[in-house]
């Protein structure tokens, strides 16, 4: 069945033929306050739907990338509800929500669950009101409502027209389940997408076939802000199957999109060709001159100065407190690619007014926006079906491909579906930002943390963002809050020019302040002559010291030892103390961001190569709602973190991406792939999500091993042993 | 444009194509069969595997010309009686993330299995080391071809 938003108009339970559904706005709900969309739409973003047959559908707010939101969302209803497990299914909904920041499963933990007890109390309701006695004395399990003292049982599949007839009870007060009656949340549960994805059966984006469609390639200027100065197609328009050859005009700074020509065929293989086959005069604009070597030198300059902005200092400034010892160094990180497995892609159908987006996006809802405004058509003429994604990694926010889609379905009457080839995916991403930071530290005579500074300087991802000299300092580019306690803190920012498009990369910020942060105080206990591990332990049980607070952050102060039982457990899992062989070492990083994580990372260096040989990690992100989801995100996250830190790099000549495809932006391949081990604390608190966590920690983790095993210090990524500075 | 015939999954199928045009692009485009990915186009990444005469290849550099009058199969035609043990296993680890090279990963996994029935770890990432799997899945995926192993034993 089919639910229109139009059923729920002016309801919050619907009778839809028999069936009991109930709607409910995970939006508003995030932050507990009433929905803001208008009186005329349906209020509600997501409902839960009990079928006659007592199966139930969650139509899904978040869209699923790999990150398990398919099986840990409807988990925390399902336990509530007292669901069957082995029937409920998910569909996505037309309005989903921005997906990403590690926050699903944290911000949907007590709606989800507050749906699912309505559900459960309409259901004793229902069952009560039928066999007339009281709902205290019913009780629900797997679907059923069952009453012990006359063993009288109905299915919810049974319940549903009279529990639709009935008020239903209010999410704000319903009682919710003590974690100790969790039979569900908690439990290793297998994915529900998963049989799919290993027959081939699962619809990505680029596997959407709709009848009578075709396809588009565009042939875009390799330079950043260039565009087509002019064009011939006659040869592409000879190449057999391509249909037509068009140019699109460049989107400005908020929509950014190359523009250039784009070639419509009736294969994937006829658009390229028929682009090989364009001759394309480009105007490369003004970012041509940039390179990366300019951009290192801007930094450089950058760091030889005051920072630009600064955090609210705490204590005195590192120049004015008395000799003591003293470590300076400097760390830099590269652009990187998200590099997605499935390139960027969108199947689009403009016709009478109407337009259908087949969209493997972060965010349907900003798609629809950017779509309407292209088209200059109302948000409701606008269908949006968000496909499973080949991977996010935070570029499927971007909206540049659906923009561009709407550009050329004005052009073309059929469905056309355009493909980013993987080039182009390589060469016009939105990169992780590139830069490099000064990082000063101070010890007392107590070998403690007497002073820090730290000065980054990168390509902002708002100053990319922001129209021409509008570029305002927002907060998340300050270098980061620390879990230690350090009485002097000197932090500040300086940006640095490029033309180069950046954006959000698994963890954003995190991925490089991570590093600098956990490698520094390696360094710095170094210096101070003690262990690693031990040294960041006594830190972190030292009186705590109000830290400068980055602007926005609303969250909790962590809580030390939380983090040092991490530290403890990945201590102990890891063997931190039995030798290693020759070229072998161990090194350690913990965070409080995302969750308390601490990861031990075992590395031999033979030869100048670096080879990662066992990544260990503990986690405490209360209480884990599906431990498979919950390894999986950190398996594949301390993986996808080691290519990063080892292997990846976009360097810029010409003001292009001089890498384009697999054979020259090197990814981790599964030769390199060491053995990972990952240890979650029992907790109830409330959880943290996982999708970014160990983005933080396992670059310095191996970069710490790799000083342990052989007495050098990289601060340039990618880690090479041969670096030079 | 000229005619070629070759048999997918046991069916014999006729397509009008370029004889450049890969083979990928013939199971997708033409085909239907889109449980072959695209993931790089030069053979880098292996999300385009497929048997062709039981050979795990690259379909997006395998033109249907070299391709044609021969036996092809794609994830959706190797379980002959149900799910391959490679399947049956990926499912048991909970190998998928995203899921998009995973075709690519099962099929190479299937021929490495048929031709070593007991890899070792070193044989493994030797003979899957041209599949990429960007969620770097490779820890469940060396799990889950040692499991096919041992259920293809017993």
């Amino acid at each position: 069945m089919n639910i229109s938003r139009r059923r729920f108009l002016g309801t919050s339970a619907a009778f839809a033929s028999g069936a009991f559904v109930i709607g409910f706005n995970l939006r508003a709900r995030a932050q507990d306050t009433p929905g803001t969309t208008g009186a005329s739409e349906n209020p509600f973003d997501a409902w839960v739907h009990i079928k006659h047959d007592s199966s139930a559908e969650l139509v899904l707010t978040r869209s699923e990338m790999g990150q398990g939101v398919y099986t840990s969302l409807p988990m925390l209803l399902a336990e509530e509800a007292d669901l069957d497990w082995q029937r409920v299914t998910v569909v996505q909904s037309e309005f989903s929500l921005g997906t990403g920041g590690s926050g699903s499963v944290m911000s949907n933990y007590l709606p989800l669950r507050r749906a699912g007890a309505q559900v459960r109390v309409a259901m004793v309701a229902a069952a009560a009101r039928t066999w007339n006695v009281s709902e205290s004395e019913c009780t629900t399990e797997k679907s059923e409502v069952l009453h012990a003292a006359s063993g009288r049982k109905l299915a919810y599949g049974e319940l549903t027209a009279q529990a639709s007839r009935m008020p239903l009870p209010d999410a704000k007060t319903v009682k919710l389940k003590d974690s100790a009656q969790f039979t569900l949340i908690g439990k290793e549960t297998a994915h529900l997408d998963t049989p799919d994805k290993c027959t081939g059966a699962t619809r990505f984006g680029l596997d959407v076939r709709v009848p009578g469609m075709v396809y588009a390639v565009i042939a875009r200027c390799p330079t950043f802000g260039g565009t087509p100065a002019k064009f011939d197609a006659t040869k592409a328009l000879a190449v057999p199957g391509v249909m037509q050859a068009f140019e699109i005009p460049a989107r400005g700074h908020r929509v950014f999109t190359a523009g250039g020509v784009v070639v419509v065929a009736k294969s994937t293989w006829a658009a390229m060709q028929g682009r090989k086959a364009l001759d394309i005069t480009w105007n490369h604009g003004p970012n041509h001159g940039e390179t990366t070597d300019s951009l290192r030198a801007q930094m450089k300059d950058a760091l030889s100065k005051p920072p630009a902005w600064t955090s609210d200092p705490k204590g005195d400034d590192l120049d004015s407190l008395p000799a003591a010892k003293r470590v300076e160094v400097m760390y830099e990180f590269p652009f990187l690619a998200h590099a997605t497995m499935e390139p960027m892609n969108i199947t689009i159908h403009l016709r009478d007014g109407k337009c259908e987006l087949w969209c493997p996006s972060q965010s349907a809802d900003a798609m629809r926006k950017m779509v309407a405004a292209e088209l200059q058509l109302p948000e409701s003429s606008i269908t949006v079906h968000t496909t499973f994604m080949g991977g996010g990694f935070g570029r499927r926010y971007q909206y540049d491909f659906p923009t561009e889609a709407a550009q050329i379905a004005r052009h073309v009457s059929t469905p056309v579906q355009l493909v980013w080839t993987r080039e182009d995916d390589m060469t016009h991403d939105y990169y992780r930002p590139a830069g490099m930071r000064r990082m000063r530290g101070m010890l007392d005579e107590q070998g403690n943390v007497a002073a820090w500074s730290d000065h980054l300087t990168d390509t902002a991802i708002d100053a990319f963002w922001s129209a021409p000299g509008t570029y305002k300092l927002n907060g998340s580019e300050l270098p980061p809050t620390i879990p230690y306690p350090v009485p002097h803190i000197r932090t500040g920012f300086t940006p640095v020019t490029s033309g180069v498009p950046r954006a959000w990369w698994r963890s954003v910020e995190n991925s490089f302040n991570g590093f600098a942060v956990e490698c520094f105080i390696d360094e710095l206990a170094h210096a101070a002559g003690q262990d690693p591990y031990q040294f960041r332990r006594r830190l972190l049980q030292l009186p705590p010291i109000p830290q400068p607070k980055t602007t926005g952050d609303e969250r909790r102060p962590p809580d030390p030892q939380r983090l040092v039982a991490v530290l403890d457990l990945v201590a102990e899992k890891a063997g931190w103390n039995k030798p290693l062989g020759p070229n072998r070492g161990r090194g350690i990083a913990c965070t409080t961001t995302y969750a308390y994580l601490a990861e031990v990372a075992e590395v031999t260096v033979e030869r100048d190569n670096i080879r990662v040989d066992r990544l260990v990690m503990a986690v405490d992100c209360g209480q884990v709602v599906n431990p498979n989801g919950a390894r999986s995100q950190l398996e594949g996250g301390m993986l996808f973190t080691l290519g990063a830190v080892l292997k990846e790099a976009i360097t810029i000549r010409d003001g292009a991406a001089e890498q384009q495809n697999f054979d020259d932006y090197s990814v981790l391949r599964i030769p390199e792939a060491p053995v990972v081990e990952t240890y979650l604390v029992d907790s109830h608190d409330d959880p943290h999500g996982l999708g970014e966590a160990a983005v933080w920690l396992t670059g310095p983790a191996i970069a710490n091993a790799i000083f342990a095993a052989t007495g050098k210090r990289l601060r340039r990524m990618p880690l090479r042993m041969n670096e030079s500075t | 444009m000229s005619q070629f015939t070759l048999q997918v999954n046991g069916q014999s199928r006729s397509v009008d194509a370029d004889a450049e045009m890969p083979l990928l692009w013939v199971l997708r485009d033409l085909l239907q069969f889109t449980g072959t990915k695209y993931g790089c186009g030069i053979g880098m990444c292996g999300a385009c595997t497929v048997h062709l005469n039981g050979q795990a290849v690259r379909s997006c550099v395998t033109s249907i010309a070299s391709a044609a009058g021969q036996k092809v199969v794609t994830i959706e035609g190797l379980g002959q009686n149900g799910l391959h043990a490679a399947q049956k296993a990926w499912i048991a680890e909970q190998v998928p993330q995203c899921g998009y090279c995973q075709s690519g990963q099962i099929m190479s996994a299937a021929a490495l299995l048929a031709s070593t029935p007991h890899p070792t770890d070193a044989q493994i990432d030797d003979a899957m080391a041209g599949n990429i799997c960007r969620c770097a899945t490779y820890f469940r995926i060396r799990k889950a071809i040692h499991r096919a192993a041992q259920e293809m034993k017993s």
